[in-house]
């Protein structure tokens, strides 16, 4: 800080007294090659490994892998997931971030903490507690299999998985957000005449909007992301119930190595819009903070 | 429009905010609620506004002799000034102000250059016109505070409500917009309630003063009325800076820590606790007693840096005594720290245990 402000002011005084929290230059300049290169070992260089080997064989085996009907129904299917759990989860978030963070009602530190289990529960859990409940042999399986309704392997499990793992994204970015923002502008607005409904879409979603993407964003990268909990309730049923990652791994498993890297590459590519979106969204909703 | 607030109790859980309440405040009259934190104030406040419900059954409120206790806040068509403005942040001015036009039903929403004449007018009465496309995180705290007041005054309000509106600001802004609050209310006459933990605001502010205590009324009059005729101890003591003796009653006397006084009260035949209690500028000093009474002190430390010499002395009996004088009394008295002086109250208001 105080380095930058020298510099700003014009003044730049050779052997001035450093502050009190810089260093050197030769430890920071170590402290920064390590951390690239320990960056560039394991992020960049797998990140990296990952298009090198789709490339491997051609760029007509890359395009061609990707049109094979497996794996045009394995993004399919990950794609119907996303849009049905992550508009899901958006609703939840935002309903649960407002009754946890105006309201003050019996039960709200429990529900604050439950809000938080998938997160502590490993995935692979998550989707055996649904295999358990829905399962043929569970506690709701002979009742659908009556109504022949199938949720065990098949797209309402996976569906189910998936908003039961990315179910905490949305809530745990607006609840601190909306608790520091108060209920003072939502009063305002009931004073001036609003109802619930004016007072949520003009005076609540805008001040909570870049939050609300933010968490979005992340919901959505574990959407398409996840493993575990698909895993497990899926059944791996080729052209049927495989998503993206799954997919990845079957075709790893069959030494299909162009194929795997090729819908990797992918999910690659999403990941990284991802984080550039991400970052855009932390750098407005920081903005809006500054604001408060 | 008038507001009356009859028998009101509010608890929040075990805590008790309000109990029993009932005020009436006039068409046109600006009344402040004066109290320390928790006496229940902006409690009171917010159950006018409707923000707040009373206790199921405890009593009503009437907005021009008609009872809203059931009535939404937003049907009640009060004007709102929050402590923290609770502008709309992502508005400009210009929409803060319009804010409450347009969420109104179609049939009864102004057309657009009916509200964009209505928003120009309001914001020039509180003149920030110039201001109308900034957004409120640009404007200093005493221009948020105008925006939050014109948006108020935008719904055409039957009354207004002041949530410590000045509680936020630094100490000259206060006073200037005081002034000014004054001024405006004095064009536009409409009810107000203000409520404030600031003596010298509220005296200086309102037609009446509403003085609260733990959740009661201690004292509702003038300013002069609670000023110059407390009707409590807390009502004296919360009005500015007083010396307490404590002491008892006896008789037609009343001994109160060094002073000995004649008093004429209604307890003449026991013997009761009592305190007196005297403002710092009711207590004279001279070099030596005059006959009247009072007592011995020394002086111990002298400010002359004020409207008044402030001097803080120690009564023989051990008691500190803060003592104002005019400068001119002082430079007569030629008084130094240790100085050996005869203090005489002027005025003293004699409080009496109930028992």
């Amino acid at each position: 800080m105080q380095e930058e402000q020298r510099v700003s002011d014009g003044r730049v005084v050779v052997g001035a007294p450093r502050g009190a929290t810089t260093e050197p230059w030769p430890v920071r300049g170590l402290l920064i090659v390590v951390a690239m290169l320990f960056v560039g070992l394991f992020l960049i260089a797998p990140l990296a490994a990952v298009f090198v080997q789709a490339f491997s064989e051609g760029v007509r085996v890359y395009w061609g892998s990707l049109h094979t009907p497996d794996t045009r129904a394995a993004i399919k299917l990950t794609l119907l997931t996303v849009v049905i759990a992550v508009p899901a989860n958006l609703v939840f978030g935002v309903a649960a971030s407002w009754a946890v963070a105006k309201f003050e009602f019996i039960g709200k530190s429990l529900l604050t903490t439950l809000i938080d289990l998938p997160f502590a529960v490993s995935p692979v859990i998550s989707g055996l507690i649904y295999v358990i409940f829905f399962g043929i042999h569970g506690y709701l399986g002979p009742w659908l299999a009556r109504h022949d309704i199938q949720v065990v392997f098949a797209v309402p499990g996976i569906v189910l998985a998936t908003v039961f793992v990315t179910f905490p994204f949305v809530a745990r970015e607006l609840i601190p957000l909306m608790q520091a923002q108060g209920t003072e502008e939502e009063e305002a607005a009931l004073s001036l005449g609003a109802g619930g409904w004016q007072t949520f879409f003009r005076v609540t979603l805008p001040n909570i909007k870049w939050g609300l993407l933010y968490g979005v964003i992340l919901c959505n990268a574990r959407a398409m992301g996840e493993f575990g909990a698909v895993s497990v309730i899926s059944g791996h049923i080729r052209g049927l119930t495989n998503t993206m990652p799954l997919h990845v791994e079957i075709l790893y498993n069959e030494y299909n190595f162009a194929g795997a890297f090729a819908v990797a590459s992918l999910l690659t590519v999403l990941a990284l819009v991802t984080l550039v979106l991400k970052s855009f969204a932390e750098w407005k909703f920081k903005a809006g903070l500054k604001s408060t | 429009m008038s507001i009356e607030v009859q028998h009101i109790s509010k608890h929040f859980g075990s805590f008790t905010a309000l109990q029993d309440v009932s005020l009436r405040v006039d068409t046109g009259e600006l009344v402040a609620l004066l109290g320390p934190s928790g006496s229940g104030k902006t409690t009171l406040l917010r159950i006018i506004s409707g923000l707040e419900a009373p206790d199921a059954g405890s009593g009503q409120i009437l907005l021009h002799e008609e009872d809203v206790s059931k009535q939404h806040v937003g049907r009640r068509r009060v004007g709102f000034v929050f402590q923290h403005y609770a502008l709309f942040r992502h508005m400009t001015v210009f929409k803060n102000v319009a804010f409450g036009m347009r969420v109104r039903p179609r049939r009864e929403r102004p057309s657009r250059k009916e509200i964009r004449e209505k928003v120009d007018q309001l914001l020039k009465l509180v003149q920030l016109d110039w201001l109308a496309h900034r957004y409120p995180a640009q404007l200093s705290g005493g221009q948020r505070q105008r925006v939050a007041l014109a948006r108020a005054l935008a719904i055409e309000p039957k009354v207004l409500l002041l949530d410590e509106p000045f509680g936020a600001l630094d100490a000259k802004t206060r006073q200037e917009l005081r002034r000014w609050l004054r001024r405006l209310h004095r064009e536009l006459h409409v009810t107000s309630v203000l409520v404030t933990h600031d003596q010298e605001e509220a005296l200086e502010v309102a037609d009446r003063v509403v003085i609260m205590n733990a959740g009661r009324i201690e004292q509702t009059g003038t300013p002069e009325e609670v000023f110059h005729k407390p009707a409590s101890e807390f009502v004296m003591n919360f009005l500015g800076h007083v010396n307490i003796f404590h002491g008892r009653v006896e008789g037609d006397k009343a001994i109160l820590g060094p002073l000995e006084i004649q008093y004429a009260g209604q307890y003449q035949a026991s013997t009761r606790p009592a305190r007196g209690l005297v403002r710092p500028y009711d207590l004279d000093l001279e070099l030596r007693s005059n006959g009247k009474p009072g007592f011995r002190a020394t002086v111990r430390h002298i400010n002359s840096a004020g409207p008044r010499v402030k001097v803080e002395l120690t009564a023989a009996s051990g008691e500190p005594v803060h003592v104002e004088l005019p400068h001119d009394r002082f430079q007569a008295l030629k008084l130094v720290p240790g100085a050996e002086v005869f203090v005489v109250p002027r005025d003293i208001n004699v409080f009496i245990d109930e028992g």
